[in-house]
């Protein structure tokens, strides 16, 4: 037997921890956006080892797929050039307050999940025999989505309706004199 | 470790994972030069003229010849394009291509020993949204040499590959769900065992229950925005050599050049065993050949040789199918005229949109009514 996947876990979260730094550090907005989408396909990768394979799938097509596609979109139309992203250097004072104030955070996460002792296998409902005997994570997931979370479903979708209407809405009223054919 | 993410292969899984691999990739490589091939002398036969004949028979070591021509052309980068992103640009285009298949099934499985073999590499059960996300995913290349060349045109050419991406991706996600609440899964594979059931009868003969006779509503949404998806003709704007030259990739040449082209070459066969799979049963049988078959087991023809012909006979139909949607491709590329933008963005979002979601209405419907 040969076991794959600590070495797929760490390759994963490297590219993850990589491309997380090089969002931050890019000076240019195109390449902080593609590093966003290697991220989040690195992510997916972590999911579907954990063996959520509508998250992993989900999180390509929506995150990587469509919503950045849109950013670069915009980034690109802006012509956002690199030195409006250049905000130079800050004081030093105020980095080293920054920078002990992130390491406290990244020692406190550490501490909390040592402690905590987070089993790897979910419990009950959505451990992943579970949801294999149901029929798949797709299955799972719609069957839950329209009984036990029928209202928190329809609301969010009310409240995405709402954010439509309200772009359409925000679309018209700068859009002066229309002409026929021209959109 | 524990059982959740302790993934273990033993030898013989591994050696015929990776034996499928091989022959997925071989077939794909090997396909582009074909496809152009296909395209230029059904190019030329659409127009009566003889297109490439001098190399080889019919014209058919043309494609090799100019492979080799843009290995070996000079691979310069020009000063003003970024050139990191200038040369990922062609490989981030072609991985995706490449990733989709894994998820198709060109035949169904054979039991060597105690073992099952599936012919499909990754038989997921997301497999449908893994290649929509994966195909999702090839718009990236474009963007990124597109932006990388920096040049007005290209620039263009991005960005008429964005929106319309996002425009069909919608319709194509939400025509195929008509044929997953039929079937009930997402995997591929029983999207295409469930289209082995007969339909009806014509005497001995049975009409099998394709996607195609459940759903041609769905395959014609789905059918015309693999075309987008492609970037082929009629939708090809974001190459539009009579607005923009040559759009996305410009600035490009050699086998940086040869990439893209390979890349949307790949990306027309796995559409066309999308659609084969999805709609046209797949590794299933043609109509007609299981008794072909039976006949054949009656005159002597038993176990392991039956089981490989009958796995040979679903390869050569899927093959088959997927050659008919590609010949499909080339058909209609030198027949239909190439869209204006605005009629592309009205006929995405306008016409096929809400066409799609009139199909899922009808079809719960039918399912409610029991019809389906």
């Amino acid at each position: 037997m040969i076991d794959v996947s600590p070495v797929t876990f760490t390759l994963l979260a490297g590219i993850a921890i990589g491309c997380a730094l090089m969002v931050v550090f890019k000076k240019n907005p195109v390449s902080s956006a593609f590093s966003l989408v290697l991220l989040f396909a690195a992510f997916a990768g972590i999911y579907a080892l954990l063996g959520a394979h509508l998250l992993a799938a989900l999180q390509i097509l929506v995150y990587a797929g469509a919503i950045m596609v849109l950013f670069i979109f915009v980034i690109m139309l802006l012509n956002a050039d690199e030195p409006s992203f250049d905000m130079g250097r800050s004081h030093p004072v105020l980095r080293a307050i920054v920078g002990l104030f992130c390491l406290t955070l990244l020692g406190f996460f550490v501490w909390a999940f040592k402690k905590s002792e987070v089993s790897l296998v979910m419990p009950g409902l959505f451990s992943t025999t579970a949801v294999d005997a149901a029929g798949g994570n797709s299955k799972v997931i719609s069957q839950l989505m329209f009984s036990k979370y029928e209202l928190p479903f329809e609301l969010t979708s009310i409240l995405l309706l709402a954010g439509i209407v309200g772009a359409v809405a925000i679309a018209k009223r700068n859009l002066t004199s229309p002409k026929e054919g021209v959109k | 470790m524990n059982e959740a993410v302790t993934t273990g292969f033993d030898t013989f899984d591994l050696v015929a994972m990776g034996l499928k691999i091989a022959l997925i990739v071989v077939m794909l490589l090997q396909v582009v030069p074909i496809m152009v091939w296909v395209e230029r002398r059904g190019s030329a036969l659409l127009q009566n003229r003889l297109g490439p004949n001098r190399i080889g028979p019919f014209g058919l070591l043309q494609s090799l010849v100019d492979a080799i021509k843009m290995m070996f052309k000079e691979d310069r980068v020009t000063g003003h394009v970024n050139p990191f992103y200038f040369r990922l640009a062609p490989l981030v285009s072609l991985i995706p291509a490449f990733m989709t298949f894994a998820a198709i099934p060109f035949a169904s499985h054979i039991t060597l020993g105690d073992k099952t073999v599936e012919f499909q590499i990754a038989d997921l059960n997301v497999g449908l949204l893994y290649i929509l996300s994966i195909t999702s995913l090839s718009v990236y290349g474009v963007i990124m040499g597109s932006w990388a060349s920096n040049n007005k045109y290209a620039i263009f050419g991005g960005l008429r590959s964005a929106a319309q991406m996002i425009s069909y991706e919608l319709s194509m996600g939400l025509s195929i769900i008509g044929l997953v609440m039929i079937v009930g899964s997402l995997k591929l594979g029983d999207i295409a065992a469930a289209q082995g059931a007969a339909l009806f009868h014509i005497g001995p003969l049975a009409i099998p229950k394709w996607g195609i006779f459940l759903q041609p509503i769905g395959f014609l949404i789905f059918i015309t925005c693999t075309y987008a998806e492609t970037n082929r003709l009629p939708f090809d704007l974001p190459e539009g050599e009579s607005e923009i030259v040559a759009g996305y990739h410009l600035e490009y040449y050699s086998m940086m050049f040869g990439a893209f082209m390979m890349a949307e070459y790949i990306n027309m066969t796995v559409a066309s065993a999308l659609t084969a799979t999805l709609y046209f049963g797949g590794w299933q049988l043609f109509p007609g050949l299981d008794l072909v078959l039976a006949s054949a087991a009656n005159h002597g023809l038993q176990g392991l040789a039956f089981e490989w012909t009958r796995v040979a006979l679903e390869a050569a139909c899927f093959t088959l199918k997927t050659a008919f949607f590609m010949w499909l491709f080339v058909w209609v590329r030198w027949t239909i005229p190439r869209f204006r933008y605005d009629q592309l963005m009205n006929l995405g979002w306008k016409v096929l949109l809400p066409l799609s979601l009139a199909n899922i209405f009808v079809t719960g419907y039918l399912i409610y009514l029991k019809v389906l």
